[in-house]
């Protein structure tokens, strides 16, 4: 608790903020692509009985970002998606930077070494 | 059995009917995980497996999306009241997250229907834990070396105050916190019931600052193999989307309503429902269906 403006408290109140504002925009952002989605495709008739795997398009984030600004219903919902991943990224990215704010050097390397494992996962997809 | 009830039918069901049934399946999967404390996650997977017939890999996708918005949207509330133990969640973490990719990639290497049947042991074991509401009182003596040097002894409110507490065995929490990831990543569940264990148990930290800490844990740990799957292709928009808007509404009701409740009654129907979806499961698991 070094430096007023630091403090435990003022950390808790922006990660809390920082996770409710992230699954707000992803939730609007999944409905607003469900939405064209449905309006689109209502009327096909799904399968996930049998497992194919999502269009390549659809798995990375340069593919989803194309898709999403052409306004592709599925395109969008997975923008939602990487919205929602991204929260708790952002979080933890936060972490580093307030631990690195006060000093806090042991704490500094835990959150980075997180923040490295949730890079690695989203950006290699872990091989 | 239960498989057949949808699977008759669902021939013919078009994007849209698929998509509200979807949604109501997953509110009320929200709403008794919120209310029993348990998570969606865990009976969501069966649900859409055994009662949809969906595939598995796209099921425990969807799953995994679910866990991060709800345990985000609660974390928000916790974090906020004070309760959550910063330090302890942001040390485990390092555990759940190189878990939870770790078994995200056996998720990928291992025959699903291993997978069903390792799922099926998680619902059982999670059945007789929501039959029992014991846990383990504060443990005396000094913190070990480990929270002293990592400072993770905190405290938290109680309505004579703030109340401090120490903080026992981290390495063996620690630990504990590999094997809650992997379970995470491989079944897409929050796996919060082991997480709590694991601090309630080998680190004896106050039974609310556990529940919290491990929802605050839980998405960040989802987050780690979720990246993994959306990669490989097991991240489907078309279901992901009613999954994780019906789970998030109905977690939102169930902490709504979780103040008046009666909850152990409930506890006792839905622990019943998870050993039923459990044996349903490993049978389906065993005889290839899943």
């Amino acid at each position: 608790m070094r430096g007023p403006a630091w403090t435990d408290q003022r950390v808790d109140e922006i990660i809390g903020t920082l996770l409710r504002v992230g699954v707000i925009v992803a939730a609007v952002v999944v409905l607003a692509g469900g939405a064209l989605f449905l309006m689109r495709h209502g009327s096909t008739i799904p399968d996930y009985r049998v497992f194919h795997g999502e269009p390549a398009y659809l798995r990375g984030v340069s593919g989803i970002l194309s898709a999403a600004r052409a306004l592709d219903g599925p395109g969008l919902i997975q923008l939602g998606l990487l919205v929602l991943l991204a929260t708790p990224l952002a979080r933890v990215a936060f972490s580093v930077l307030a631990f690195a704010l006060r000093r806090d050097r042991t704490y500094v390397v835990v959150t980075l070494i997180v923040l490295v494992v949730l890079l690695y996962s989203l950006g290699s997809g872990g091989g | 059995m239960l498989t057949s009830a949808f699977e008759a039918h669902a021939e013919g069901v078009t994007l849209v009917e698929f998509v509200l049934l979807i949604g109501a399946g997953s509110l009320g999967a929200g709403f008794l995980g919120s209310l029993t404390g348990l998570g969606g996650g865990v009976v969501l997977v069966p649900l859409l497996t055994l009662v949809f017939g969906i595939d598995i890999r796209y099921a425990i996708g969807a799953s995994l999306i679910s866990v991060i918005a709800t345990s985000s949207g609660a974390a928000a509330a916790y974090v906020r009241e004070g309760y959550t133990n910063l330090r302890v969640g942001m040390f485990l973490e390092i555990a759940t997250t190189i878990g939870a990719l770790g078994g995200a990639f056996l998720a990928a290497r291992a025959p699903t229907s291993w997978i069903a049947v390792l799922f099926g042991a998680v619902l059982i074991h999670s059945a007789y834990l929501s039959s029992r509401t014991h846990h383990s009182e504060a443990k005396a003596g000094p913190s070990d070396a480990w929270a002293t040097r990592l400072r993770l002894d905190g405290s938290y409110p109680t309505p004579a105050g703030p109340r401090a507490y120490r903080v026992h065995g981290v390495l063996a929490g620690f630990g504990l916190m590999f094997g809650a990831g992997a379970l995470s990543g491989l079944l897409g569940i929050g796996s919060g019931a082991v997480k709590v264990l694991a601090m309630d148990r080998a680190m004896h930290l106050p039974f609310k600052v556990s529940t919290t800490t491990s929802n605050f844990m839980i998405g960040v740990t989802a987050a780690a193999s979720a990246g993994v799957y959306l990669n490989r292709g097991y991240v489907d928009p078309g279901l992901a989307m009613p999954v994780m808007l019906g789970v998030l509404l109905g977690s939102l009701l169930g902490s709504r309503v979780l103040a008046r409740a009666r909850t152990r009654a409930l506890r006792i129907i839905f622990g019943l429902m998870l050993l039923l979806l459990g044996v349903e499961m490993i049978y389906n698991g065993l005889t290839g269906r899943l």
